[in-house]
């Protein structure tokens, strides 16, 4: 995914004169061809992200469409209020490839890991917030990007992530993709959790509770017409994100639901992480089984959740 | 390169332009009934000579591809910003009254898309150096011959972002880029010797591969003759460090850190600096 979005930006760049690349003292030879082909558009700044932001702004009020490369941490950390004051306020079209998005960096320990950012780049007037769930649906995400007028934050995944979306059911940003119709259960996810939702709702399938699957691709702004329409008369809404629970896609659908899109406010559990630095290494995947977000501690999350709350929730399956 | 060696010695008096502008802040301040008043003081002189003897512009055509960029990196220095744009035409005078009023287009800190001629929102400090090396390298991209001027505070550039943005200006070689220091040596809380000496302040612009200069900024004449000699090194940015004095023409403000900023400006505060001005 991440190779993808990275060579998507030279393909863009061939087309469209506007388009130019920044990175913070990334690996050696990234991009070369476009650097080769196109010297004065790519720029490999120094570990200085607070620069890089306030830079990228400079070039895109004069017209360029920046798209900026660092480790996810150090833009939405370190360069918050550049990200803030810098970007959105002055309302600029700089897309933001963020790597490492949730628990990529598993081994490099907390200084590296990306669990908050969604609901910090969510809290800023006029971002956009973008993880796709694969790398072909990275490329449909990168041929819109480059007219979508707000700052754009792309979480990337970790590189060879399973190949789950269709290209035959689209992509547009800011549109939630039904992959599902929902039953007992609608699942709302985003990023890679799409394929760790579908092997829970397969799971769910087979001791008979129906589920429906939304990919919320776009956190921000929230397709809450498809969310409103989808969410309505299911018993049980779970949002499954790999990222902590305050503040993140849990949250913008609780806050949508709230206000009644889908009528009757439905259960809603929220699948993530917890208020916490993790405090262990090893990899994403085993990090995933710790906070239980793989396919099948998903699906037990959820039975459980049905079991207790069997009374409240209706099964309609 | 050119240098303009700057010997410390006693301004010329503010002639009479310089005492027209201050009487103009003094206006917005009692409009506003708070502002920041020596912040803005003391770089009305730098922003008058830029306006009315160096940037070019247009102020019928605040977006005119061509001008020149000036971004007001210290943005709560703005009344000396907004006196001169509404002097030159980019707003009616009256308009100053406004200041910090509920509708007003003059905030406590200048806003992009709501003053016309304000290229850049400021007032986080540290932004403004970062824009500008964007700015500058865009219209070396695009062969355009406009050039890019920042403004800063001395407190301001304790901020990591001025001197990422200082390495990264250096680096590029951006001759057509000019950084100026405010340097009036008091910041928020007191002098700036006690609170982040920044000496060796010109040594350092230089070691970040900065033309460096300092010039009395009060010195209309001596501002005059350095900024026509820019770029001062063809193939590096310029930093001209002003020495300047907070408050300056008003002599109870002078050099006080109380008058940097005041939430209350009373009518005995607009009398008094009526007064030290000569009278509305």
């Amino acid at each position: 995914m991440r190779q993808t979005a990275i060579q998507m930006v030279h393909e863009l760049a061939k087309r469209d004169p506007r388009v130019v690349f920044l990175g913070s003292d990334l690996g050696p030879g990234i991009l070369e061809a476009m650097r080769l082909e196109f010297p004065e558009r790519y720029f490999m700044e120094g570990v200085s992200e607070a620069n890089f932001i306030g830079m990228s702004a400079g070039l895109a009020m004069e017209g360029y469409i920046p798209y900026l490369n660092t480790i996810a941490p150090f833009f939405t950390r370190r360069a918050y209020e550049q990200i803030a004051v810098d970007l959105c306020l002055h309302h600029l079209p700089v897309r933001m490839l963020s790597s490492g998005g949730g628990l990529v960096y598993a081994p490099l320990g907390p200084t590296h890991l990306a669990i908050e950012d969604i609901a910090a780049m969510r809290a800023l007037p006029n971002m956009t917030v973008v993880a796709v769930c694969d790398a072909p649906e990275m490329r449909r995400l990168m041929e819109q990007s480059l007219d979508w007028p707000d700052p754009m934050y792309i979480r990337l995944a970790k590189g060879g992530d399973p190949i789950v979306s269709d290209p035959a059911r689209g992509f547009t940003i800011g549109k939630g993709i039904l992959i599902r119709e929902p039953g007992t259960v609608l699942f709302v996810t985003t990023g890679v959790m799409l394929g760790q939702a579908m092997q829970a709702a397969d799971l769910l399938a087979e001791s008979g509770v129906q589920c429906g699957l939304v990919h919320m691709h776009t956190i921000k702004p929230l397709d809450t017409e498809l969310l409103g329409e989808v969410a309505a008369d299911v018993p049980l809404v779970v949002t499954v994100e790999e990222g902590i629970r305050a503040g993140g896609l849990g949250s913008a659908v609780l806050e949508a639901l709230s206000e009644g899109i889908a009528g009757q406010m439905p259960r809603v559990l929220r699948i993530g992480l917890p208020d916490a630095f993790p405090h262990e290494y090893g990899s994403q995947e085993t990090m995933f089984d710790t906070y239980g977000l793989k396919g099948s501690q998903i699906a037990k999350t959820v039975s459980g959740e049905l079991t207790s709350n069997s009374r409240s929730i209706k099964l309609t399956a | 390169m050119t240098a303009v060696a700057y010997e410390s010695k006693a301004s010329p008096p503010l002639d009479a332009r310089s005492i027209h502008l201050r009487r103009l802040v003094v206006k917005a301040l009692e409009g506003g009934g708070r502002g920041h008043i020596g912040s803005s003081l003391s770089p009305l002189e730098i922003i008058r000579v830029l306006f009315d003897d160096v940037l070019r512009y247009r102020p019928a055509e605040p977006n005119w591809p061509d001008r020149d960029r000036f971004i007001l990196s210290k943005g709560h220095g703005c009344l000396a910003l907004y006196v001169m744009l509404a002097d030159k035409g980019f707003f009616p005078e009256s308009v100053l009254s406004t200041f910090c009023k509920r509708d007003s287009i003059l905030g406590g800190h200048p806003e992009h898309g709501k003053v016309p001629g304000v290229e850049a929102s400021t007032g986080a400090l540290g932004h403004g150096l970062p824009i500008a090396v964007g700015m500058a390298l865009a219209a070396r991209m695009q062969r355009k011959n406009h050039r890019v001027f920042c403004v800063m505070g001395d407190g301001e550039t304790n901020e990591g972002s001025v001197w990422e943005a200082a390495l990264c200006a250096g680096k590029h070689k951006l001759s057509n880029l000019t950084a100026i220091v405010d340097y009036n040596k008091v910041q928020s809380y007191g002098p700036t010797k006690i609170v982040l000496d920044m000496e060796p302040f010109l040594d350092k612009w230089r070691a970040f591969n900065f033309a460096a200069v300092d010039v009395d900024g009060h010195d209309v004449d001596a501002l005059r003759r350095l900024f026509m000699k820019l770029p001062l090194d063809s193939g590096r940015p310029t930093a001209i460090i002003c020495h300047t004095v907070k408050g300056k023409g008003l002599p109870f403000a002078e050099g006080k850190a109380e008058w940097h900023h005041k939430s209350k400006v009373t009518e005995k505060d607009v009398a008094a600096m009526y007064d030290a001005l000569g009278g509305r």
